[in-house]
């Protein structure tokens, strides 16, 4: 079960039955069936008051389409971009979000904390 | 991530068996340590052992490797209830508020009907003739006998204590759980084993209507969900009892 209220019930109702990164890996190993490039991210470490707990997933294709989520929906856009160049240089990397004064109105999380984001292809 | 590596994980929680992922940040090396694994030998083994206990995923310092992600993937908790009863109509939003798979086992039709369960997962039919063929247990599961019948409530208590359900609790007085003490030890069921029976069953806060002791049950294995000794329940499943 997942610890994050927050998130559930800013978004979707129907992820409070199901296991949250169920969905995102079965639709990961989809995608890869379908021919599609597909990258992984993973929150790996979380600080203060972040929104999605450590374990959770966001998958991203070649075209940039994305399912599951890494925060309340602050840095998946961010995530997103980097996901094209790990896709397109196969090498993981390890991204970091936090409110930091000049980028909080960018890719900050609004909600104070600080999160590590692992990005890898799947292939 | 290896393609394999993850079909392997899909495989693995579909089918509802714990696993870790585990993947070394510096190289990128990847593996995937199943619930059943023989891990004594690995340096993490006990950091495996917590964590299928408590289900979070997080960062390690290994002397070797580096750091290391655990994600830890451990398959949502269900409840299997025995009895199509009052205290389970009770239960079953209960039990979706908080999270759990319920499903429902009573033969009596008259008990087990649609009208009378529209929101939960019925089967019309001898345990016997459930499980494990529909309903499978795992120390995922946890087991309410509700009926008080012992030829309902026998057959899915012994089998729920032989697979290591996490919460084995039955509904009866004292003096009726004694006698089925004495009926499960004729069964072949081991003293520790009968231990783990929470009977009377629910956490005591003197419920007393029939929601009101459905309250006591969920809270009951929410706690040995959170707080139980599930590190005890041997891996993999024991066939002692047949």
């Amino acid at each position: 079960m997942t610890s994050s209220t927050h998130y559930q019930s800013a978004n979707h109702q129907a992820l409070e039955t199901v296991p949250d990164t169920l969905d995102v890996l079965a639709v990961a190993e989809g995608w890869r069936a379908a021919g599609r490039d597909v990258a992984l991210a993973t929150v790996m470490e979380t600080w203060g008051s972040a929104p999605r707990p450590v374990g959770s997933h966001l998958v991203i294709d070649g075209e940039g389409n994305f399912e599951g989520s890494v925060s309340g929906g602050c840095v998946e856009g961010a995530v997103v971009g980097e996901a094209l160049d790990v896709l397109e240089n196969g090498k993981p990397r390890m991204l970091e979000f936090g409110v930091a004064d000049e980028t909080a109105w960018k890719v900050g999380l609004s909600c104070g904390g600080r999160i590590r984001v692992y990005v890898e292809k799947v292939d | 991530m290896d393609l394999a590596l993850l079909k392997q994980l899909n495989r693995e929680r579909a089918a509802r068996r714990g696993c870790i992922l585990v993947s070394e940040i510096a190289t990128g090396a990847q593996r995937l340590v199943l619930e059943t694994d023989d891990t004594s030998a690995d340096p993490l083994a006990e950091e495996f052992a917590a964590r299928f206990r408590s289900g979070k995923s997080g960062m390690v310092s290994d002397e070797a490797d580096g750091q290391v992600f655990l994600n830890v993937s451990v398959p949502p908790p269900r409840l299997v209830v025995i009895g199509a009863v009052h205290i389970s109509q009770a239960l079953t939003p209960i039990a979706a508020i908080a999270g759990f798979d319920m499903e429902i086992i009573d033969p009596r039709t008259a008990f087990a009907s649609p009208e009378r369960f529209p929101d939960v997962p019925l089967h019309a039919e001898w345990p016997e003739d459930v499980i494990p063929r529909k309903v499978s247990l795992d120390r995922y599961t946890a087991l309410a006998a509700l009926t008080h019948d012992p030829k309902i409530d026998d057959y899915p208590l012994i089998k729920a204590l032989s697979s290591g359900c996490f919460y084995v609790g039955a509904l009866g007085s004292r003096k009726t759980h004694a006698s089925r003490v004495e009926r499960l030890t004729k069964a072949g069921a081991s003293e520790a084993d009968l231990a783990r029976i929470k009977a009377p069953i629910g956490v005591n806060i003197g419920a007393a209507s029939p929601a009101e002791i459905a309250v006591a049950v969920m809270a009951q294995i929410i706690e040995e969900l959170r707080k139980g000794a599930r590190a005890s329940v041997p891996a993999p499943v024991r066939e002692a009892m047949a």
